[in-house]
């Protein structure tokens, strides 16, 4: 803090909720033209501190100062923090799909022509200069929903630019993203940098901070533990970790012996029709299999349709069927709801836990057992006090961070939210568990308990489906990894065979379909 | 231990939305309070007291299923109508057709369910909105009532009226009260005592938290006294009345219903449903179903609310009804209900609607004209509502929040000391205004 002043200075934040202590006495200081991350464990409290700074949490809702730009600031909401350059992103985007590029990126804030209507020749001609500025190549008349997550992120960001920001704050941005278009928003971030834009930027992924970064700050249980500056300090990814966890993991994965089974849940000539589109299909003549105790990956680009074959398969929760049949147990069975699905052992933990993985409104507890509530029922009554042990059982085992079970689940951070809907599908005891990017979100430490309780799941002799954008996720715990390509299986790889390389081959074309040996 | 929040458990442990319902119950007692002021004792007297209880019985039965609908996401805009048409086909069946009594009871629930069961239909499996069906239907009901009646009043043998004005009989010795009337107190009690005792002996055995005894002491006596008292009332009036029979059938229907919203499978998928119906439905819940059963059985206590009314006033009349679906939503909203779905409960929602019937009943006593109540009504739903909003956003400025939150937070994560393998090598460490030691 010598040289220049730090364009923000929060000193002794104090924040709390019922029963809870979020954020105690947390100092942070950022500098000018710098990225700052935050980096800590789920229910740390970083979102949290971020909500503070950019006035979701109002002035005299918490305690301590801010200090912005060399003066005291008292944000009473979002609106005013923007208008002093400071922007949020949050995880969840806040677009309307039904929207333009455009219309998005000045919405609230559009420019008018004198005679006050809305200018929107301006209005284009501003969002294609934003666009170029933020490295999207798309027409700004495009609807939001016709586009990618990773092109969405894009247009947040030029939406922010249009706010002249002068401090991002990204909250987990790059969760849902792929590795490419990650890479691109880093840079981004980087080239913003030079350009009078200083970022905070909160993740999980602790090799784009790495990367990224130039110094971080590691909260624990509300705290601050320390600030470290990226290259006078060497940082590394085993660093964070130590101050995040407080000791070094030894590895990502926990070891494990596979004991695979016979084949026991079989796919053939899967094909699902887009649920607008007749013509097009999203699952073309998909066939796999999983065997007991196997941890099957599936690997694919955003958009190859992994989440839609999970669905339509999970009682043709995608698309419309066409053709297929499911034979699990030597019998084949239809699944044309998902409560036939669930009654015949599977379970699908989806990609998007807001939408379409919790009720908000609910709290913990019910949550927990709101897939098969007849396991603690009798004659449809359910027992609460079973279900009170069950939700108590299931925190413990999964480590989730909560004041209560009986806390709303809206009241979780995003990871232990995540945790929940695991709970809510174990408790279902499937023989096929389903899991969408079920890492999205999770810290370190935790991902590491969630890969030992999918390797445990597996040794029960239950048989895994992994979905995951991280290859390095796929790689270390699959036994067996197929390749999807725009709706059709490219490739199959055992674990001795399967390479980064080798995917990344057929995630991207058909060209050949490689099968394992 | 802070005394304010062990104060607060007195209205039970845990989430905040029992908290909620607790201030629409501080809302009432202040209304009925202030009336009683007001009026020089007049509305906590028997007369009014079983005055109010018939009165409003019928409009309680209704924010029970409007409760439903409500959570589901739903509303039902064609109560008023679908009693309305009720109430003349069973007076005219009875009329016409010398149908018993308890049969026409029958056979009008079975109206209802059939209309119900039309109404759900269109909207569960074809889609159409609540909004659009139900008004459709209060149209349509409405137009069905005048003429299946002429647009007469059609009169109801005495033996149905007791379901609207009937009374418990008097038994047993001469004790100056309603016998009968004792004995349901009674087992109130003993009923208010009993589950205390056995939910403290469950969460000691859980090992989960229990709020101090003389907090529950405070909770039962509490409770306790209300019930005595108004048991007191009730069998204390005239000789000949009691607590009426349409009021016990509403106790009836709130502890049934109680116990479905909160206990069984159903009542939890309609939650999940007015929640979050994409993820109640990859939950395996089928949603359409729960849409329908819910619009139906709105319609049944809707026709058994007509029933009632019809019981009550005697014969059944072409304006039977009007308005009633507008009562019940108010009362359902005032008790707590989300204008979204997925939030409300019955005990909520007939509190709402007590608070209704006293402002109602208050201002009638002290001489106000229908002009004034509506106003006050109207006033009174918006007040309500808003502070619910507010109280929602409680996170930003909550009075009883800061005072829980300070205790929390000193006992639980500050405790936790960093114990960091690392050595803070940190450059400018972020603790700079950092606290000696916990
Ligand atoms: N509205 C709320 N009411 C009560 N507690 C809350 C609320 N919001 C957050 N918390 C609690 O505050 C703590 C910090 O949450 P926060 O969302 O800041 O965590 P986070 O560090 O962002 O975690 P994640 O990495 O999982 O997103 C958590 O224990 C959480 O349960
Ligand atoms: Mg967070």
């Amino acid at each position: 803090m010598s040289a220049t002043a730090p364009i923000l200075q929060m000193d002794s934040i104090t924040k709390e909720f019922p029963g809870v202590k979020a954020l105690a006495d947390v100092s942070l200081s950022v500098g000018i033209d710098e990225i700052h991350a935050i980096c800590g464990e789920n229910g740390a409290g970083k979102s949290t501190l971020m909500k503070v700074l950019s006035g979701v949490y109002p002035y005299g809702s918490y305690s301590g100062t801010i200090t912005y730009r060399g003066e005291e600031v008292r944000f009473k909401d979002i609106r005013a923090s923007e208008a002093a350059g400071i922007v949020i992103i949050h995880q969840e985007l806040a677009l309307i799909p039904e929207l333009s590029i455009t219309e998005n990126i000045f919405l609230g804030n559009e420019p008018t022509t004198r005679f006050g209507s809305i200018d929107w020749k301006g209005a284009q001609r501003e969002a294609r200069e934003l666009l170029a500025r933020v490295g999207l190549d798309e027409d700004p008349d495009t609807l939001i929903k016709d586009i990618g997550v990773g092109k969405q992120q894009l247009v947040e960001i030029a939406k922010a630019l249009s706010k002249r920001v002068k401090l991002l704050i990204l909250d987990e941005p790059t969760a849902a993203l792929n590795e490419s278009d990650s890479q691109h928003l880093l840079d981004l971030l980087r080239g913003l940098k030079g350009k009078g834009v200083s970022s905070i930027i909160i993740s999980h992924k602790l090799n784009e901070i790495e990367q990224v970064a130039d110094s971080i700050t590691i909260i624990r249980d509300g705290r601050a533990i320390e600030t470290l500056n990226v290259v006078r300090d060497g940082v590394n990814e085993d660093r964070i970790i130590r101050g995040m966890v407080g000791r070094s993991l030894q590895s990502r994965f926990p070891d494990r012996v596979p004991e695979i089974g016979e084949v026991f849940f079989e796919v053939n000539g899967w094909t699902v029709q887009h649920p607008v589109s007749a013509e097009r299909m999203v699952c073309k003549n998909e066939s796999f299999t999983v065997r007991r105790g196997e941890i099957v990956g599936l690997a694919g680009l955003v958009g190859a349709g992994r989440t839609e074959l999970a669905m339509s398969l999970f009682g043709r929760s995608y698309g419309a069927y066409r053709s297929g049949t499911i034979v699990k147990d030597g019998k084949q069975v239809q699944l044309r709801t998902v409560h036939e699905a669930i009654d015949n052992g599977l379970a699908y933990v989806s990609e998007d836990r807001k939408a379409l993985g919790l009720n908000l409104l609910d709290d913990i507890k019910r949550s927990i057992v709101s897939a098969k509530p007849e396991r603690i029922s009798r004659a449809n009554v359910v027992d609460e006090y079973r279900e009170h042990d069950v939700a108590e059982e299931y925190r413990r085992k999964l480590r989730i961070k909560t004041a209560s079970v009986e806390s709303g689940v809206d009241t979780l951070s995003g990871g232990n939210q995540q945790k929940v809907v695991l709970a809510k599908w174990m408790f279902t005891e499937p023989d096929l568990l389903i899991l969408d990017e079920p890492t999205r979100g999770i810290d370190v430490g935790a991902k590491f308990e969630i890969y030992g309780i999918i390797q445990e799941l597996a040794a029960q002799g239950k048989g895994i489906v992994l979905i995951s954008s991280e290859l390095p996720e796929l790689l270390g715990l699959s036994d067996r990894i197929y390749t999807i390509f725009e709706g059709a299986i490219t490739g199959e790889y055992s674990a001795a065979t399967a390479t980064p390389e080798a995917l990344m081959k057929s995630m991207t074309s058909s060209a050949q379909k490689v099968t394992a040996a | 231990m802070s005394g304010i929040s062990d104060l607060k458990k007195i209205f039970g442990t845990g989430n905040t939305s029992k908290l909620r319902q607790f201030g629409i119950l501080f809302s009432l007692i202040l209304i009925v309070a202030l009336f009683q002021w007001l009026t020089g004792g007049l509305t906590l007297s028997s007369t009014n007291l079983i005055a109010v209880v018939s009165q409003y019985s019928y409009i309680l039965i209704l924010a029970i299923g409007m409760v439903m609908v409500i959570i589901a996401g739903h509303i039902d805009l064609s109560v008023g109508s679908v009693a309305a048409i009720t109430g003349v086909v069973v007076a005219r069946a009875m009329a016409e057709f010398n149908l018993p009594w308890p049969l026409a009871i029958v056979f009008g629930i079975v109206v209802g369910a059939a209309i119900g069961a039309g109404q759900g239909f269109w909207v569960a499996y074809v889609g159409v909105p609540a909004f659009i069906v139900t008004l459709a239907g209060m149209m349509l009901f409405r137009g069905g009532q005048v003429f299946i009646g002429n647009g007469n009043t059609v009169p109801v043998p005495d033996g149905f009226r007791a379901i609207g004005s009937g009374f418990l009989p008097e038994v047993g010795p001469e004790t100056g009260y309603n016998n009968l009337t004792l004995l349901i107190g009674l087992i109130a009690i003993v009923t208010i005592i009993w589950r205390e005792l056995r939910s403290r002996a469950v969460q000691r055995q859980m090992g989960s938290e229990i709020a101090p005894a003389w907090v529950a002491g405070i909770r039962v006596a509490l409770l306790v006294g209300i019930v005595v008292v108004a048991t007191l009332l009730f069998a204390g009036g005239r000789v000949g009345t009691s607590f009426p029979i349409s009021g016990l059938i509403l106790v009836v229907l709130v502890i049934v219903y109680s116990f479905i919203t909160r206990r069984t499978v159903f009542g939890r998928h309609v939650y999940a449903v007015g929640g979050n119906s994409r993820a109640a439905e990859l939950s395996g819940v089928n949603s359409k179903r729960i849409n329908f059963f819910v619009m139906m059985n709105m319609s049944i206590l809707a026709a058994l609310a007509g029933m009632i009314y019809v019981a009550r006033a005697g014969a059944s009349g072409p304006n039977d009804g009007t308005g009633w679906e507008l009562d019940a939503i108010a009362s359902v909203f005032i008790g707590g209900a989300a204008v979204a779905g997925g939030v409300g409960t019955v005990i909520g929602s007939i509190i709402g609607g007590l608070v209704m019937a006293f402002l109602n009943n208050g201002l009638q006593l002290m001489g106000a004209g229908a002009d004034t109540v509506q106003i006050v009504k109207g006033l009174v739903l918006l007040v309500a509502v808003a502070i619910d909003v507010y109280n929602k956003k409680q996170n930003r400025f909550s009075i009883i929040g800061i005072f829980t939150s300070k205790r929390g937070g000193n006992a639980s994560v500050a405790a936790t000391t960093p114990t960091s393998g690392a050595a803070p090598s940190a450059t400018a460490s972020a603790e700079t205004g950092a606290p000696a030691k916990d």
